[in-house]
């Protein structure tokens, strides 16, 4: 409950930005951090809270994000319906990539490559196809108005991602405190005993991928509405997933927190580069990967392990209870 | 309750279950013994489903549950424990514990709450929120045992529960589990500790290189020629002579 009424606290305050931050500049430095923590909490539902580490969490996001945009384009399909039929598809999308992979007991790195392939797969399917715009992309025609899901100020796209972000963060909430999350960190630390206590680890492992599916398609959604514009690298290309996973590693794996503090401090970092080395193509990657160096060196817990340590009251060990 | 009827299982060359039927009879202790390598994880591993049998029968409340998942066992009422302890690490004992009781119990305040109860049941309510992996040997073995009490079986098999403890921890957890059994749960019971086999159970087969090589009540199937050899001659021959001066 506590846990809770902080979350709420939190996304309250985030709500007042577009209130008090009048520079439009600012306002979308904060639109991107909400975003980044939309993608990473998606990305945390699988891997942190159920230890099944995927590379291709584009697979989802360019679902999303291509659903709306063709529906729009090719089908004069109202974003509105777009959004839902892009979260449905990358559902489904999720599901059909972990019935390739957790019905023939994929782990660890396996899993982890099969799920890049999919992305890749999809990119280059993408690529080849008429109605994505193949190599050449898709625009979306400019419409400002909330009916079309396009927003005249970064006021509504801040309320749009807002709204994702808050859902994504109370999904995982729930997870902490239910059934389902239990039955997953348990297939997550040791599957074969959770199996003996029950749990059907297929399934949970389904449910997980599928809720993670989602929200990545979500943040596709958004990201195509907001941007107008898509093509097969940047919604199926390597950039989002490493970013989906950076996000929650940064801030702390299988925590409620953890993505929300990995995408602040992405940005800042990825700002002050920015401020420092001025525009290198490619220079986030490399800034990416050596973050990934330090924190899995130095912080493999994220910010949020760091701060408990910091902050915790320090737990007893068994040996000093006095019991055997 | 339980029935297993004719399971062979060979890993390679080696036949590590060879034509092997038993019964565990409802309400009571049974045990399974028999010397390192006879096979007695490999049958609890085909009765609860984590391997399937090359040939033969398991069936539990006279259902034929062969080739069942796990999961599925598990929920019909038959729970086993692991002779390696596997604590989900990370979380505390009373996390460990829940996850047993969610078989039944939808709502996490429930799960928790029943948690807390079996946790004093098997001795380990002072230790709720430790992390289970900084528990000691035995402090392990009581999660094993907590961890699959709390699902509510109706047949649990322990692999072992009292390998690596002292003697003092023995005389600890052998009343936990006549505690078990006399709430109505019905135990099947692999176990090397002879003080533990003799006490407790009422029934007791033996196992040597995969196959039944007698059954009874345990006071005369250690007195039995077949099992004495199989355990390595005179050694455990006059330790068994010694053990039924004490009993007698
Ligand atoms: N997965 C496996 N692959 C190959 N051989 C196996 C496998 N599991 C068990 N065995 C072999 O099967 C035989 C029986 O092993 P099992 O673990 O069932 O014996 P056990 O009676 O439980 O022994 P212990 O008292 O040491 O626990 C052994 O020879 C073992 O090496
Ligand atoms: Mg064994």
């Amino acid at each position: 409950m506590r846990q809770l009424v902080l979350l709420l606290a939190v996304f309250a305050v985030i709500a007042l930005a577009p209130f008090v931050i009048a520079s439009e500049f600012s306002l979308n430095l904060v639109i991107m951090v909400l975003y980044a923590a939309l993608l990473g909490q998606a990305w945390n539902i699988l891997g942190g809270y159920g230890g099944q580490f995927s590379f291709g969490h584009a697979a989802y996001f360019g679902t999303g994000a291509y659903t709306v945009a063709v529906l729009q384009v090719q089908l004069g399909i109202n974003p509105w319906i777009g959004l839902v039929a892009g979260g449905l598809l990358a559902i489904g999308v999720a599901a059909f990539i972990g019935l390739a992979t957790f019905r023939y007991g994929l782990r660890g790195s396996y899993f982890a490559l099969v799920t890049l392939a999919f992305a890749e797969v999809l990119r280059i399917l993408s690529n080849s196809v008429d109605f994505t715009g193949a190599g050449v992309g898709i625009l979306i025609p400019l419409a400002p108005g909330v009916a079309n899901l396009q927003f005249e100020t970064k006021t509504g796209y801040f309320f749009l991602v807002w709204t994702f972000t808050l859902a994504a963060f109370l999904a995982v909430w729930w997870i902490g405190h239910s059934r389902f999350g239990a039955s997953l960190a348990a297939v997550r630390d040791n599957e074969e005993a959770a199996r003996a206590l029950g749990v059907n680890a297929f399934r949970v492992k389904m449910g997980a991928i599928m809720l993670s599916g989602l929200f990545s398609g979500l943040a596709g959604v958004f990201y195509a509405q907001y941007f107008l514009y898509l093509d097969p690298y940047i919604a199926y290309g390597p950039a989002i997933s490493v970013e989906s996973l950076l996000v929650p590693i940064i801030g702390g794996m299988g925590t409620l927190f953890g993505p929300l503090l990995g995408a602040a401090a992405l940005h800042a970092v990825s700002e002050l580069t920015r401020e420092i080395i001025g525009e290198v193509p490619g220079i986030s990657l490399v800034l990416y990967g050596a973050l990934l160096v330090v924190m899995v060196m130095f912080l493999p817990r994220g910010l949020a392990g760091l701060g408990e340590r910091l902050f915790a009251r320090r737990r007893p060990k068994a040996g000093e209870t006095g019991h055997a | 309750m339980l029935e297993v009827k004719g399971i062979c299982k060979a890993f390679g060359g080696v036949q590590a279950s060879r034509n092997v039927s038993l019964t565990v009879p409802e309400g009571r202790i049974t045990s399974l013994i028999g010397p390192n390598g006879s096979g007695k994880t490999t049958l609890f591993a085909q009765i609860t489903g984590f391997q399937t049998p090359d040939s033969g029968q398991v069936s539990f409340e006279g259902k034929d549950i062969t080739g069942e998942a796990p999961e599925t066992i598990a929920r019909l009422g038959m729970v086993r424990t692991f002779q390696i302890v596997q604590p989900f690490a990370g979380q505390t004992v009373r996390e460990n514990i829940a996850v047993g009781a969610h078989l039944h119990r939808a709502s996490r305040r429930d799960a928790l709450a029943h948690a807390e109860a079996v946790a004093s049941r098997v001795g380990l309510g002072d230790r709720l929120d430790l992390d289970a992996a900084s528990l000691t040997v035995a402090g392990r073995k009581r999660l094993e045992v907590a961890r699959a009490l709390a699902t509510d079986p109706k047949l649990i098999l322990f692999d072992e529960v009292l390998a690596g403890l002292n003697p003092s921890e023995i005389r600890d957890v052998i009343p936990v589990i006549r505690d078990i059994c006399d709430s109505g749960i019905t135990i099947f019971m692999i176990e090397h500790v002879m003080q533990a086999v003799m006490s407790l159970s009422e029934y007791t087969w033996v196992l040597n290189q995969g196959e039944v090589i007698a059954e009874g009540e345990p006071a005369s199937v250690v007195k039995d020629e077949r099992v004495i050899e199989a355990y390595l001659g005179k050694g455990m021959a006059q330790r068994i002579a010694q053990r039924q001066v004490v009993h007698a």
